[in-house]
């Protein structure tokens, strides 16, 4: 691990309007490159505002986000494409993620046409050849570019915003909740197709999700929020089997098992 | 039931529509030719709607009529839509912004709202008298008194389509505000505008009929359905008919365009619901 981290989260408050308490209280984390953190939490829990934040799409009311050592919470949007380069995001719900009257290829290739990320080192310059290349690694035929959201299923239209994610070739993937609003049978998929793509690409990876037995399938640190807080932090081994918080022991019991035969 | 409207709706429009543009190359008798002999001539095989006090031919005049209406509902809404929709557009992504943006954007609502209050008939008069009467006139007075409805549409779709993820997402791409205007925004909320406009065409042409009835519209010679109907007046009780024709073509385009334009909301409306193309 190296000594400066990727991230540095310190003392973050977000607040909505005159909500009584804080989406966001006080957070602090670190992320190292090439680590893959989970946060976990009951809806409410502030764990969605918190990482809009750290992909610079929300502003924290309080407190500094540093990436590679640089400030972003207050930097205006045109001074952002460092950011927007090296950190993408996958969406909760592909159907509202997607432009439904624009093409999937042009919707996977918006970063690299960017007038922020274009021409950015790193970032892809054949935006065609890294079109079909991108669609291919997330399994859709790159031949399905000139069709619209619509004509395609849930898991495939995570796959397109997966897509449209790697596109710029960023460093780090934040991923909110990117299984829980497709069906059942195709989350499996779509969670081993992310678990290959942070391995094949040495992908830093931030995942929101209420389903611990998700995170401890992809991540290898875990953080717990509650009411805002992070509660606990550590390996996905030691908050398992020896949570720390009241908190944590109440989510984790709360985690459906089988019985053993 | 609701596909019958839009169907009805779509009859009218294009009858109007084929109408004027039928009048450009060819009506039965000279629209301006006035004949003594054929004054106050009931409906019949020569003259299908019959003639009016000069003894013109009421359907040539009804034909060129509708080349007026179109002309001016066309022009008045593309005005009231190239100003209302960016202006709505703006008003609507930068509710949300900070500072200065959200300033520009309560300017733009409240000079809306003032715009929105004065009558357009006398926004129209105003414009006659400073102008003078004449099409352009009516297209210019027609189509700054409907700007605000555009302006209101486009900003409630823009608040609308601004929450979505993927206007995010496209902020996540790093597209700028400009960029997720045009690339998002616009095309998401263009079926809304479409309806608006179909309304705003019938609107427009019963203003231009009420402009051209007081004159304050395209001058003499030529026919308008206003001016036919201001014609008729003397004759109301000895010819009824000659203003019921000029009546019942402003009656019908107007409901052609309002049943069009309801005809689209309904079709839209579900599938924008849905966000499915």
């Amino acid at each position: 691990m190296s000594e400066q981290p990727l991230y540095q989260v310190r003392d973050v408050v977000r607040r909505y309007g005159h909500a009584a308490r804080p989406a966001v209280d006080h957070v602090s984390l670190d992320l190292a490159a090439g680590e893959r953190l989970g946060i976990v939490g009951e809806s409410g829990s502030g764990k969605s505002t918190l990482v809009r934040m750290m992909a610079a799409l929300d502003r924290p009311t309080a407190g500094s986000i540093r990436f590679r050592d640089t400030e972003i919470s207050g930097l205006p949007e045109r001074r952002l494409g460092f950011l927007r380069a090296s950190v993408q995001m996958v969406f909760q719900d592909p159907r509202s993620s997607l432009d439904p009257r624009m093409t999937v290829g042009a919707s996977i290739t918006e970063p690299l046409r960017s007038p922020l990320l274009r021409r950015r080192a790193g970032v892809p310059a054949d935006t065609r050849a890294r079109l079909e290349e991108v669609m291919a690694q997330v399994g859709l035929d790159p031949a399905d570019a000139r069709r619209f959201p619509h004509e395609f299923s849930g898991g495939q239209r995570q796959r397109i915003a997966i897509a449209r994610a790697l596109a710029p070739r960023p460093q780090v993937l934040v991923a909110d909740e990117p299984v829980s609003a497709l069906d059942v049978s195709v989350r499996a998929q779509v969670l081993n197709l992310l678990a290959d793509l942070v391995a094949s690409e040495g992908l830093t990876l931030v995942l929101v999700s209420h389903d611990l037995a998700v995170v401890r399938h992809l991540c290898d640190r875990v953080a717990v929020m509650s009411s805002g807080r992070v509660v606990e932090t550590g390996t996905v081994e030691q908050v398992w089997s020896a949570p720390r918080d009241a908190y944590t022991r109440t989510l984790l019991a709360a985690v459906p098992r089988l019985p053993l035969p | 039931m609701k596909r019958a409207a839009l169907v009805i709706g779509l009859v009218l429009v294009a009858g109007t529509v084929l109408t004027a543009l039928l009048s450009l190359a060819w009506t039965p008798y000279d629209p301006l030719a006035v004949v003594p002999a054929n004054r106050l001539m009931g409906p019949g095989p020569g003259h299908w709607l019959g003639t009016d006090g000069y003894g013109i031919d009421l359907l040539s005049r009804i034909m060129v009529g509708a080349r007026i209406a179109v002309l001016v509902g066309v022009v008045a809404v593309a005005i009231a839509a190239l100003v209302g929709v960016p202006l709505g557009i703006l008003a609507g992504t930068a509710a949300k912004a900070e500072r200065w943006p959200r300033l520009v954007a309560d300017v733009v609502m409240r000079g809306n709202d003032i715009l929105y209050a004065f009558p357009a008939m006398l926004l129209a008069i105003l414009l006659a008298a400073v102008l003078g009467g004449s099409t352009a006139t009516a297209m210019i007075a027609i189509g700054v008194a409907n700007i605000p409805p555009f302006l209101r549409v486009a900003r409630a779709a823009t608040l609308q389509v601004s929450v979505s993820d993927f206007v995010t997402a496209a902020r996540g791409a790093g597209i700028g505000r400009f960029g997720i205007a045009v690339r998002h925004v616009l095309p998401n909320i263009a079926p809304v505008v479409a309806v608006q406009a179909s309304l705003a065409f019938g609107m427009s042409i019963l203003s231009e009929a009420a402009l051209s009835y007081l004159g304050l519209s395209t001058p003499l010679p030529t026919p308008t359905w206003g001016r036919m109907l201001n014609e008729a007046q003397p004759y109301a009780w000895s010819d009824p008919l000659l203003a019921v024709w000029p009546g019942l073509a402003i009656g019908l385009a107007v409901l052609g365009f309002n049943l069009l334009g309801d005809g689209l909301r309904d079709l839209l409306d579900p599938r924008l619901r849905e966000s499915v193309q």
